[in-house]
Formats: structure tokens, sequence, C-alpha cells
């Protein structure tokens, strides 16, 4: 039997491409102090810290021992969970089980990175991830990974560049509201065509940004009279080690996160995630991502989101919000970015989300991304 | 208030055991064959070949050769300068690579393209295996999957 578990505060650090003016602990405190003050609390009030990010980017392994001034886990249960990509979303499902299951009345999850210690070679920590043996050689990072499947995408749908680049064209104007985005200015459909190719078919402009940045939510069984972002639905689902593995026969390159969001929705009661879900805050590296992974979420139909996003379904006032935030294609402190997406989910639930927020959101998804296209989700809602 | 910041390089240095499963496949890439491991429960053929079936998580311990050729299921032409980390230096680029549907297998196998302009490859063609002459026992035994004209 699981205790109900509530969100009750989320704080984020300014995310920037280079915050050369913190460290990373006083970068973690940043958020930390911030989601105490949101769910007023003193750090006393938090019985124990899950804290992650992906060390291969900085170089800087025990990454829970040298940050612990900035959870403020000293004296405290903590543990460190790192699963790529996945990192931040897991830490919100770690958090979540620790407090559903009863061992602890208040978790706070705290996940952070600073891409600007690797001097921009993000792409060779992500490599370093890979199977040695077989798959290094090959593999560009995240970048050529993604770059395979929307290549499969477009091969499958017809779907056009321009089509795609609205999606960061939309993200941008989000972003646009959101003090904390790193990536505010408004681009333009052209200006993505116009900019270099990293990755066939994939542009710069397609793809997310690297953040320095951090993010902390407090999870709790005991929330008080404050607002709440419930936790209604929670399911990851891995995938296998190779990534000829993951694109194997006919099924949708991303199954794990259909799998997962059909678990969460199960869990959730939402039988219609179009009809039901008030905004859905994404995690979607790349423009062509954001097409399939819609799919998979059964926000529309196979085949049928490039349109979804050319109605302006999509927008923070359309039918299915999707990242009011302006999401990772914005702001990508990776160890943190998954954490984020819950941190702005559990936000529209609680209203407090500012100039991004949904009128009425009421219930909300949060997915994460990583490794070989593994997939997490949580479903937050303003009832019980 | 001035911001510093601490800069190292260092030289890392790694070797990693290549496992049964993966040394009897770099000795068939020597020998000039792709190898594939075979489940006995619910009959998947799988490349490379590994300990434990994907479907049913049944170990593998049949070894079977694929024919040189299969499907092109996707490709990327990889344009941009990265530091590479198995070399410490950036990897060359452009080059094309993609997943490989070999006849036979039941997954793909991601690996080298010999066409630099991703214009001239579609998804769906067939590819044949292109090895070189000199062979040592390398995953470099294959040089790349070449576009079967016609």
């Amino acid at each position: 039997m699981r205790d109900p578990v509530a969100i009750v505060g989320a704080g984020q650090t300014a995310h920037r491409s280079r915050r050369l003016d913190v460290s990373a602990p006083e970068l973690i405190d940043e958020a930390v102090q911030a989601a105490l003050l949101d769910a007023r609390l003193e750090p006393d009030g938090i019985d124990a810290v899950v804290v992650g990010n992906m060390e291969h980017f900085e170089g800087i392994h025990l990454s829970d021992l040298w940050a612990v001034e900035g959870t403020g886990g000293a004296g405290k249960p903590q543990l460190k969970v790192a699963t790529g990509g996945t990192t931040g979303s897991s830490l919100a499902q770690a958090a979540y089980y620790l407090v559903a299951g009863g061992f602890f009345r208040t978790v706070m999850a705290v996940g952070w990175e600073r891409l600007s210690d690797s001097e921009g070679e993000t792409t060779t920590g992500i490599v370093t991830a890979f199977d040695p043996i077989y798959e290094r050689p090959t593999l560009a990072g995240a970048v050529s990974g993604l770059a395979i499947l929307a290549c499969q995408y477009q091969a499958k749908y017809g779907t056009r560049a321009e089509e795609a680049a609205l999606v960061v064209v939309q993200a941008r104007e989000n972003a646009a509201r959101n003090s904390h985005a790193h990536l505010r200015q408004p681009v333009t459909v052209a200006e993505v065509l116009a900019s270099p190719v990293l990755s066939t078919p994939i542009r710069y402009l397609d793809m997310c940004p690297t953040s320095d940045g951090a993010c902390a939510v407090v999870f709790t069984s005991r929330p008080g009279d404050g607002r709440a972002a419930w936790v209604r639905g929670v399911s990851s689902r891995h995938n296998h080690t190779y990534l000829g593995d993951v694109t194997e026969g006919s099924v949708s390159y991303l199954h794990t996160l259909r799998l997962a969001a059909e678990d969460a929705y199960r869990q959730a009661g939402v039988a219609d995630p179009r009809q039901e879900l008030d905004v859905v805050e994404m995690y979607e590296p790349c423009t062509w991502a954001a097409f399939e992974w819609a799919e998979a979420l059964g926000l529309c139909g196979p085949g049928e989101a490039a349109r979804m996003w050319a109605e302006g379904a999509t927008r923070r006032d359309g039918e299915i919000p999707v990242n009011p935030s302006g999401g990772v294609l914005c702001t990508n402190p990776i160890g943190a970015t998954g954490l984020i997406r819950v941190a702005e989910a559990s936000m529209q639930v609680r209203g407090t989300a500012g100039e991004r927020q949904v009128d009425g959101a009421r219930l909300a998804l949060a997915t994460g991304f990583g490794g070989s296209f593994w997939s997490e989700v949580m479903v937050l809602a303003a009832e019980r | 208030m001035s911001e510093i910041a601490v800069r190292a390089t260092p030289e890392l240095r790694y070797r990693y055991a290549a496992g049964r499963y993966a040394s009897a496949f770099l000795q068939g890439l020597r020998d000039g064959r792709i190898l594939a491991s075979r489940c006995h429960r619910c009959a998947r053929t799988l490349v490379p070949p590994r300990i434990a079936c994907t479907g049913c998580f049944a170990g593998m311990d049949e070894i079977v050769t694929l024919p040189p050729r299969g499907t092109l299921l996707a490709f990327t032409l990889v344009a941009f300068p990265f530091l590479d980390p198995f070399t410490g230096i950036p990897r060359p680029v452009p080059y094309c690579y993609g997943m490989v549907k070999l006849e036979g297998a039941d997954n793909t196998f991601q690996y080298f393209l010999s066409e630099k302009d991703p214009g001239r490859l579609r998804v769906g063609q067939t590819v044949r295996a292109v090895f070189r002459e000199e062979r040592t026992g390398s995953l470099a035994d294959l040089l790349h999957f070449a576009p079967v004209e016609g």
C-alpha cells in the first residue's frame, strides 16, 4: 500500500550557457534554497536527499561527495541516482518511492549539471556512455542517435524540415516567458533551416543547448495546507543495450515511452490523454523527437504530430500545451533536465507557474528520456 | 568579482575486455564473416552475438553466420566536430553511418556507410558488407556497408 505523495516545493537556478559566477555546490545551493522557500521548510524539515548528475561531463566522480554542501545531505540519508538523460526524472521517481513506501516523510530530489565544465564537449561524454567495442566508433552522441530517429520518422511520414523547425520556434516563444530558461530569444523557421547541419537531418537550432543549472523538488506525505501537486502515476521502462536493438522491427522507436505512459495513465485513470491532460512537460532533446514522442504519449495519432504543432494545439493557450517552460530545446543542464520537467509540471498544477501558467491546469504529465532510448513519466494532479 | 576557472587536460588510458561473445565476433570479422547469436527458445537472431536474448532473456549459445548483406533502415551524415573519447583527438568528419538489418537478423547493426552524400542514400535500400583486405580481428576489419546498385 502506497502513501499518497505530493510535491510541495520546487526550485531552479537561472540556467545559462556558463555559470562561471558559482561553483557546483553554490549552483546547487541556489536551487535547494529556492525549493525550501517554496515548500516553506527549514533544512531540518527534509528527512532524506536523492542527488544526481552525469559525472562524465564534469569529470568529477563521486559527485554525491563534493556536492553535499549544496544539497544539505550531510548527516542525513543521501542516495545518488544516475541514469543518464533520465537522471532528473529518476531522481523524482526515487524520491517518490521513498516517500510512498513510508520510509521517509519528506524527501528532496536534487539534480544538476555544469556542461560548461567540459568546454562544450558534451558529445565526448555521451559517447563514453556507450559500448566501447561496437558503438563508440560510429556514434556521435545524442545528436547522431536522434538523427537516426529523425531519419526513420521522416522516411515513414514524409515530414519536412520546416515542419520540425516549428517545434523550436514555439519553444522559444514559450521560453521568453520563463526567466529561468537559458535560450529566450525568438527564432524563425528560416533561421532554423539556415543553421549548420550537425547530423542529417538535424541542424544546430533543431537541437537542445548545453546549460549550467540545477533543480530541486520536495516530495512529502504530509503536505500541510499549502498548494500541492499530487503524484498520480509513475512509470519507467528501460531498454536493451545496443542502439541496434531499439530500432528493431516496425515498432515505434521510443516504444519505452508508449509503454511507460500507458502504465502511468492507467494508474492515474487517464483514458484519453489529449482530452484529459491540461499540460505536458516533455523531454524533447531535438525538434524531430517531439513529433514521435507526442504520438507515443497518445496526444495524437501516428504521423499527425506535425499538423498538431502547425495548428497551434501545443501552444500555451492551445488544446494540449506542450512545454510552456520552453522545454529542453531552450534549457538543458542534463542531470537536472528531467527534474525540471517534474518541477514545471508541479508548478502548473499548483498554479505557481507565473507568466508561463496554463490557465486552470489540473492534470500534468512530465517525461524523461535517456540512455539507449529508455523513458520515464510522472502524472501530477491538483487533486489527491 | 573575478571568475577563476581551473583547467585540466588529462590523458586517460583504458583497456576494455571484449569478452567471449565479442571476441568470437571480432575473430569472425578477421575471417570475413559476420556472426550472430540465435535463441533456442524464441528463435531470435541477434547481431552482434551476446549472452542473453533481448526477447526472452534465455541464454544464447548458438552462433550462426549471417549473409553479408541487408537493408538500410536509417542513416545520418555526421558533420559536426567533437573530441573522440577513444583517441583524444577530434573525430574526422563528415562520415555516414546507419542501421542495417542484416538478412536473417531480427535486430539492426549500427555501422559506417561508404557514401559521404546522404542524398545518395535511401531508407529501404539494399547494402552489402565490404571487408578490408588486411584483417586483424578488430571491428575495423569491416570497412563499411555499401549500397548495392540497381
